[in-house]
């Protein structure tokens, strides 16, 4: 507890723009095969530091095969909420879920050198308190942490519907289930929210037996995963409105609202159309009369490809879809960055009108079937997938892993962990930065990046920018 | 008789004085008046809101103060009733010292219904208690000059004084809190709002041992 509030905890977004620039990066590194620990790694981003763009300190983790993925902070810019009042904890923790072991770590990096593991909760308490597994989004919100669950209960997670479980921001003792009506949502992934106008959006990727392994071509074919997303009454925990995207629309899963709170819309990514192998980028809001709407604003076309260049799964297609499978959205609402991880591409999108986003900058990097290695010359391995924006959106940083199985599926003949990051032009426009690359230790692959003092998806802030 | 209006003076001067350190905590609620005049962009929602806010004190307060005023006709109690408010208003505190977590049900709270929340967070947060050594104070010296009354006067006495004691302690509160906000959406802007944000929580604990404790010495010292 402070006495004065965390300084790395803003009223608006802008505030936040206009803060100190990032010191840190914090990357997930994973063992595919579960043959090493997995862990957090510590990059320095200190302008001018002997060590910049290096990794500089590594947490690693006791046991194996946890398979990190996505996390996030145990508190953010909604301290600030003059309804709840937590103005006074610190970021100072890190919330780091095992995918696939359902453990949860709480990694104290308050000395960023000297990161460590702050308490570990074991899968047996999460799913004895929840009914929940597979732990994966984390948001800081009214009432504690909220972590989004893949799984329901039983050894392959299909034991009853997934959902969120909320948290003690200050003992992280799981305090239990969030929702009191769920509706029709069966199947989880993110989820996020704008404070002050009271509602959560959440979406789908599929169950458990769906990913785990692998990518289940049978079940893509037939359109089993996800594809709607769902609207709640965020503090009375009511599922309010479902909207189906179509179900060739496989896979909604990064959920990003306008982070202005006087804004009443946001984006949702689309991994692939089932019809056509395009990727897409649906816009949700809200109409006059209070329903949610949904319009796909963005398509991203295949590229036909000959068979004999293509993994086993994508043959028959003769193509290499987009694989739309993150997306992140400027602090000023301005600009949308989508991860085309099957393409090989990073797209930015000015959304100013969101209704109508418009193709301001692109790179391309990796890719199926095309490789295109790092201005540096350096490979880059998969695509690029997780990104994160500089709170001032100047950088843009991402990794390149999707997920274990998947990767091996669709990049069967690749392997390795790399951190890259582009330059955002004055008006615009990505530029890979030819000096920044990370290559991860060898037999451990990257994937979410958070940023020291908060990033364009962990915050929620609960004044507008004015 | 001196001494009395020095004490009546000095009491409604801490009635004052209560009100202007309710309102200046942000967890009272004058962030909220900024943020709603941000989100409807409109100037006029920050008074609209202090007034939603104030409301919800203001039936917090009396909440409290009217049990005590309906208990205080038992004049021949009076010593009895003060010690024991007073040892009241220290438990709160010494309970706020030890359980320092923030209460969570009032994030629960819909963002646009300011006087419930209002409401809420002055019960849980002890607000009214505080007032309640001060107001019984007053009564106590509003029975020595009216003793030969009947107790159904007395109690209708204490009963108005309360919603003055309530009405003045939320006015002061929200001209206090008020001009924090206006100052903040007018001329400061939201960096402020951050900056003028203090953890009053040892502080405000404190501020109820200390109110209590001047309670019961009170009682046994006379006023």
């Amino acid at each position: 507890m402070n006495l004065r509030p965390d300084p790395t905890f803003h009223a608006s977004p802008k505030l936040a723009m206009q803060a100190p620039v990032e010191n840190y990066a914090f990357t997930v590194m994973l063992s595919p095969d579960g043959a090493q620990s997995d862990g957090i790694a510590v990059v320095d981003l200190k302008p001018g530091s002997d060590t910049y763009g290096q990794i500089v300190h590594q947490v690693i983790v006791p046991n194996k095969g946890d398979e990190f993925h996505h996390f996030g902070w145990n508190a953010c810019s909604s301290s600030l909420s003059p309804l709840s009042g937590h103005a006074f904890l610190e970021r100072r923790y890190l919330i780091v879920p095992g995918i696939r072991s359902s453990r949860i770590y709480v990694i104290d990096v308050k000395e960023p050198l000297k990161a460590h593991i702050h308490k570990t909760i074991e899968p047996e308490e999460l799913f004895a308190k929840t009914g929940y597994s597979r732990p994966h989004t984390i948001h800081c919100g009214p009432e504690g942490i909220y972590v989004s669950c893949l799984g329901g209960g039983g050894a392959d997670g299909t034991d009853g519907p997934p959902g969120i479980f909320i948290m003690d921001c200050e003992t992280f003792e799981i305090i239990g289930q969030y929702e009191m009506d769920r509706g029709p949502q069966d199947k989880h992934y993110d989820f996020w929210w704008n404070l002050p106008q009271d509602y959560m959006v959440s979406s789908e990727w599929g169950l458990p037996p769906q990913f785990e392994d692998g990518i289940v071509a049978e079940d893509l074919l037939s359109n089993k995963y996800g594809h709607s997303i769902h609207f709640w009454d965020l503090r009375a925990r009511k599922n309010i409105q479902t909207i189906d995207l179509g179900e060739n629309h496989q896979m909604a899963l990064e959920i990003r609202p306008a982070h202005d709170p006087k804004k009443s819309y946001g984006f949702c990514g689309v991994v692939v159309d089932t019809t056509n192998l395009q990727g897409s980028i649906f816009t949700w809001w809200r109409d006059d009369d209070g329903k949610w709407q949904a319009k796909k604003t963005i398509t991203i076309d295949p590229r036909p490809e000959k068979a004999e260049n293509l993994p086993p799964l994508l043959q028959g297609f003769e193509a290499v879809p987009p694989l739309v499978t993150d997306i992140d959205l400027s602090l000023d609402d301005k600009y949308l960055y989508v991860a085309c991880w099957g393409l090989g591409e990073m797209h930015q999108y000015d959304v100013s009108d969101p209704m109508n986003p418009v193709l301001a900058g692109k790179v391309e990097v990796g890719g199926i079937a095309r490789g295109t290695a790092h201005p540096n010359g350096k490979p880059f391995a998969y695509g690029p997938q997780m990104v994160e924006i500089s709170r001032d959106g100047k950088r843009v940083y991402w990794t390149n892993s999707l997920y274990s199985t998947w990767d091996d599926q669709f990049y069967p003949d690749d392997e390795g962990g790399q951190m890259v990051m582009a330059d955002v032009g004055e008006n615009g426009g990505l530029t890979l930065n030819p000096d920044f690359y990370i290559d991860f230790p060898k037999g451990m692959r990257s994937h979410q990046i958070r940023l020291e003092g908060g990033d364009c998806s962990t915050d929620s802030f609960c004044y507008p920018s004015v | 008789m001196f001494a009395d209006m020095t004490s009546m003076a000095a009491l409604w001067g801490a009635v004052i004085f209560s009100g202007v350190y309710h309102g200046v905590n942000p967890g009272m609620g004058w962030p909220l008046a900024v943020s709603a005049a941000l989100m409807e962009q409109n100037a006029r929602a920050l008074p609209k809101a202090l007034a939603l806010l104030a409301a919800g004190h203001f039936l917090a307060m009396i909440a409290i103060l009217l049990p005590f005023s309906v208990m205080f006709f038992l004049v021949e109690w009076e010593t009895q009733i003060r010690i024991g408010a007073g040892i009241l208003v220290i438990g709160m505190g010494v309970y706020l010292l030890i359980n320092r977590r923030h209460p969570k049900f009032l994030a629960r709270v819909h963002p646009a219904r300011l006087a419930l929340w209002s409401f809420l967070a002055a019960m849980a947060h002890g607000a009214g208690l505080m007032l309640v050594p001060i107001y019984l104070g007053i009564c106590a010296i509003g029975t020595d000059e009216t003793g030969h009354l009947a107790a159904q006067t007395l109690m209708s006495g204490n009963i108005g004084t309360a919603f003055t004691v309530a009405a003045v302690h939320t006015l002061s509160m929200t001209v206090a809190g008020g001009i924090i906000a206006a100052v903040i959406y007018v001329w400061l802007g939201l960096r402020f709002l951050s900056k003028t944000w203090l953890n009053l929580d040892v502080v405000w604990a404190l501020s109820l041992v200390l109110v209590g404790a001047f309670g019961i010495w009170s009682a046994v010292h006379g006023h």
